[in-house]
């Protein structure tokens, strides 16, 4: 499964642009439901990107990142057709992952 | 009111995005890769400096030293943000030897929302959207040759985004 992440890695000379949006509650803990109960929090702890056995990029997440995450980045060395591993784990230990190809 | 209106925006914007990958990522190839993760051990989730409340203790948390203005760093975010839900903000630097970039809310629950790891090879920008409870200066830490240096702006914030 991977429906919950979403990677564009556009190539422009050697440099890739990644842009990724993921599919997440990121509950704060903070906010009540309906009935005025707590919901409980629920966010990402950690996203990674991998290009060619390297991690190229790592974010580390609070609950103050937005639901339905987007992150940009780039990064050096790319090439057409290349393969960038995405993949994220959140406070429940719940996980996804994805591979992308560089175009 | 303030909650199902901020849930509502972020939704939109959020399919706006999701139709703009939507195509390319139909394209890829979904394989079965294991996750990551071990690549980055050595790069453990900072619990504690989320878990901060303010921001000079985050920051201690997270870099354990202090950190000074630097005008190489440009904090680009809205003056005003409607919703404090989804607030877009990015930074971008000309240091040399970055080696981790950071977002601080400092009005926040918790004044840590962001921190990334920028391996050499990787351009030393960030475009994030973060979540912001009010009126709050935004502070973009920047970690280059190891020294730590940040930009600060303040946005101001109509609605709350911690579901009010």
């Amino acid at each position: 499964m991977a429906a919950s992440i979403r990677v564009r890695a556009i190539l422009n000379g050697d440099t890739a642009e990644v842009q990724t949006l993921i599919q997440h509650p990121m509950d704060t803990g903070l906010v009540k439901d309906a009935k005025g109960e707590l919901i409980p929090a629920h966010y990402i702890q950690q996203l990674s990107f991998v290009h060619k056995d390297k991690t190229v990029f790592l974010a580390h997440w609070g609950t103050a990142v937005s639901k339905d995450p987007y992150v940009k980045f780039s990064f050096k060395g790319a090439a057409k057709g290349d393969e960038l591993k995405v993949s994220w784990v959140d406070n429940k230990g719940a996980t996804d992952n994805l591979t992308a190809t560089v175009q | 009111m303030t909650s199902s209106f901020s849930r509502t925006a972020t939704r939109r914007i959020f399919l706006k995005g999701a139709g703009l990958v939507a195509l390319i990522g139909l394209g890829n190839a979904v394989l079965h890769a294991p996750p990551a993760l071990a690549a980055a051990n050595d790069d453990k989730y900072p619990e504690d400096a989320f878990k901060q409340k303010n921001t000079s203790d985050a920051i201690k948390a997270l870099y354990g030293r202090d950190h000074e203005a630097s005008d190489k760093i440009k904090l680009d975010a809205p003056e005003i943000a409607e919703n404090g839900g989804v607030v877009p903000i990015s930074v971008t630097t000309t240091l040399p030897n970055v080696t981790s970039i950071a977002f601080i809310v400092a009005e926040n629950p918790s004044a840590l929302a962001a921190s990334y790891k920028i391996p050499e090879g990787t351009v030393p920008a960030v475009a994030n959207r973060l979540k912001m409870a009010k009126t709050s200066n935004v502070i973009a830490l920047v970690e280059a040759g190891g020294k730590l240096y940040s930009a600060t702006k303040e946005v101001k914030v109509t609605v709350g985004g911690c579901g009010g």
